[in-house]
């Protein structure tokens, strides 16, 4: 085999786990977006609200410790202790659940019936006040991420590679781990969608509000579920970021990935959102491998939003969108 | 007047029971415009009860306060001999009373028999994490509600559409799958806005039917507005005439026809 396609099908493979990703931050968008009309532009942030959580919990921080300091004139930075990696994990879901709520009871609540556009902006609003929670309670300083996720490359395939092509491929157990959560997490949110009461609630308030409503489901209820789900969604993104680049308020930036990834997979869809991310993830690596060079590098940087700009123009619903028709 | 604990019997030898639904000097308004005047009215144990009206006179409005979509600003209801609170429209369906709408509100993504089980939602009682844990027991519910599902779907004949999406439906079929959603729900109450608006005879008529044999297998207390005044005097036992947001007659169908205000306000300006 051509020396060329082996590394291209080693950058094929590493696009994959670049693009699951991409995929878990989208579809927590996609879950909020069906359920609740709202484009949550805060789903960025939320992964590295969750992230920072997860960190300041785990290595036993105080929060708010520089508001305490500066108000009582202690020297407050840490409780002494830390705290194992699945404790803190669900300490954190809990702190996303509590999120969901506070952000549907103070915000979304007030704004029903309101405007796309309106609801829109309230998530901008969202993204900058979480950032500055975030901030305050756990300081800005980039933080290292370890749960215990095996992380460095995967010797199997390597020797396995090595064996066929004279190659060894380089693959990140992270990136393999990140690729297995993922698909457990779709498949367990498609399963509790289509099998549990809650689940068939969701869909109803995706489709219908007033049907939704005339069959017994409180829309709060659901939208704090969504939000949750999204949460969950974000923490596990925030997980698998943080721990292949440092937790950092870089992070929130991989929303804007999102943006690409969901034109190109719809924004109602789950399976969009994954073949959506899969395809940004490997189509911006091969480009990078192919042509970057020629281009003067980093087309990483902007590859995903022309690849979304030409599908807007042809396929606007996206791949797997519904036909985009105005709801009365 | 009829007496107020008893019930009566109807003309075709039915039994009606007891008030269900009582609605005391109801007052909504929308701004400045009055939808609903001081109106009082009940529901009586297994009548079909029928709404009748101009267009705007405040149907639909009364029916919305009935099921919770609207809270009135004056006046009380009362729902099996207790006051209801302000409640919100899911609280009302998990009361037991279910509705169609005027407009159709269906789940136009889903297919009929996906839609017929949504209105089973309110009689499930597995929760996420039951349902997780007690595997068997989820299960025994879910064949029991499909059970229920399936029956309703061949009470009202729509077999032959059950895995088809709903969206593809006309406009008939749909009235006919949204009455299926409310039932599967089993209600003490079932309210029908405009069950036969824009069907042609045939489905006129079968339509009739089904209300009919839903009150008369079921058992089920009905309350529908319907424009159509051949069909009104035909399906109900008793009748509220309302205009202008005003009750301007209430009684049986012949007593209703009888009524010179009615004939005025609604009669009249049906004929002229
Ligand atoms: N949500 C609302 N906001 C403002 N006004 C409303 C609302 N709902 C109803 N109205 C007004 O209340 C009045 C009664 O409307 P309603 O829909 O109850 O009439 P209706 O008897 O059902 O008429 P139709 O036969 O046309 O269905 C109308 O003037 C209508 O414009
Ligand atoms: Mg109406």
């Amino acid at each position: 085999m051509p020396e060329q396609l082996i590394f291209a099908m080693e950058v094929f493979l590493n696009g994959l786990m670049a693009g699951v990703l991409y995929a878990l931050v989208a579809l927590g968008f996609v879950l909020i977006f069906k359920a609740s009309g709202i484009f949550n532009f805060a789903q960025g942030v939320m992964a590295l609200f969750a992230a920072l959580t997860l960190v300041g919990i785990m290595n036993g921080q105080v929060p708010f410790a520089h508001i305490i300091n500066a108000t009582f004139g202690t020297d407050l930075h840490y409780f002494g202790w830390t705290v194992p990696g699945l404790l803190a994990i669900l300490l954190t879901m809990g702190m996303m659940v509590l999120l969901a709520w506070c952000v549907q009871r103070f915000v979304f609540r007030h704004l029903v019936g309101q405007e796309p556009i309106i609801l829109f902006m309230a998530t901008i609003g969202l993204a900058y006040f979480l950032e500055g929670v975030g901030d305050l309670m756990w300081g800005s300083d980039i933080k290292t991420l370890d749960v215990g996720l095996p992380q460095g490359i995967n010797e199997t395939i390597d020797e396995v590679t090595f064996g066929w092509f004279g190659y060894g491929f380089f693959i990140d157990n992270l990136d393999l781990v990140a690729t297995l959560v993922a698909a457990i997490l779709v498949t367990g949110l498609v399963l509790f969608a289509q099998y549990t009461k809650q689940g068939r609630a969701m869909r109803a308030v995706a489709d219908d509000h007033q049907a939704a409503l005339s069959v017994g489901v409180s829309l709060n209820f659901i939208w704090i579920l969504v939000w949750s789900l999204a949460g969950f969604v974000a923490l596990v993104a925030g997980i698998m970021w943080g721990a292949k680049s440092g937790v950092q308020f870089s992070l929130s930036l991989i929303a804007l990935k999102a943006l690409p990834v969901l034109m190109l997979g719809g924004f109602t869809s789950i399976p969009g959102a994954i073949v959506g991310g899969l395809i940004i993830g490997v189509g911006e690596k091969l480009f990078e491998f192919a042509l970057g060079p020629a281009l003067g590098g980093a087309t990483e940087n902007w590859f995903a939003y022309v690849l979304a700009l030409i599908f807007l123009v042809f396929r606007p619903q996206g791949l797997f969108g519904e036909k985009i028709i105005e709801r009365v | 007047m009829l007496d107020q604990s008893e019930g009566y019997v109807t003309s075709d030898g039915r039994k009606i029971g007891g008030v269900v639904m009582e609605m005391k000097n109801i007052t909504l308004r929308f701004g400045g415009v009055v939808a609903i005047k001081d109106i009082s009215f009940d529901i009586r144990e297994g009548e079909i009860r029928a709404i009748i009206g101009p267009n705007g006179a405040g149907k639909s409005s009364m029916l919305n306060v009935i099921s919770g979509f609207y809270n009135p600003q004056e006046g009380e209801v009362w729902y099996r001999g207790s006051l209801r609170p302000p409640m919100k429209p899911y609280q009302v369906a998990r009361q037991g009373i279910a509705r169609t709408f005027q407009n159709i509100a269906l789940f136009e993504g889903m297919t009929v028999l996906d839609n017929v089980m949504t209105g089973r939602l309110t009689k499930m009682n597995s929760g996420m994490f039951s349902q997780a844990i007690w595997k068997g027991r989820a299960e025994a519910e879910e064949t029991e509600n499909r059970e229920k599902a399936e029956r309703i779907i061949d009470f009202l004949e729509i077999q032959s559409i059950r895995k088809t999406p709903v969206a593809r439906l006309p406009y008939g079929l749909k009235k006919r799958v949204e009455l299926a959603r409310a039932l599967v729900s089993e209600p003490s109450l079932l309210l029908l806005d405009e069950p036969m608006a824009g069907m042609n005879v045939e489905e006129k008529e079968d339509m009739s039917r089904f209300i009919l044999d839903v009150n008369d297998e079921f058992g089920t207390t009905i309350a529908l507005i319907e424009h159509d005044m051949g069909v009104v005097m035909d399906l109900s036992d008793r009748v509220v005439v309302m205009d202008y947001g005003k009750k301007i007659g209430d009684g049986t169908p012949d007593e209703v026809r009888r009524n010179q205000d009615v004939i005025d306000a609604y009669l009249g300006v049906a004929h002229d």
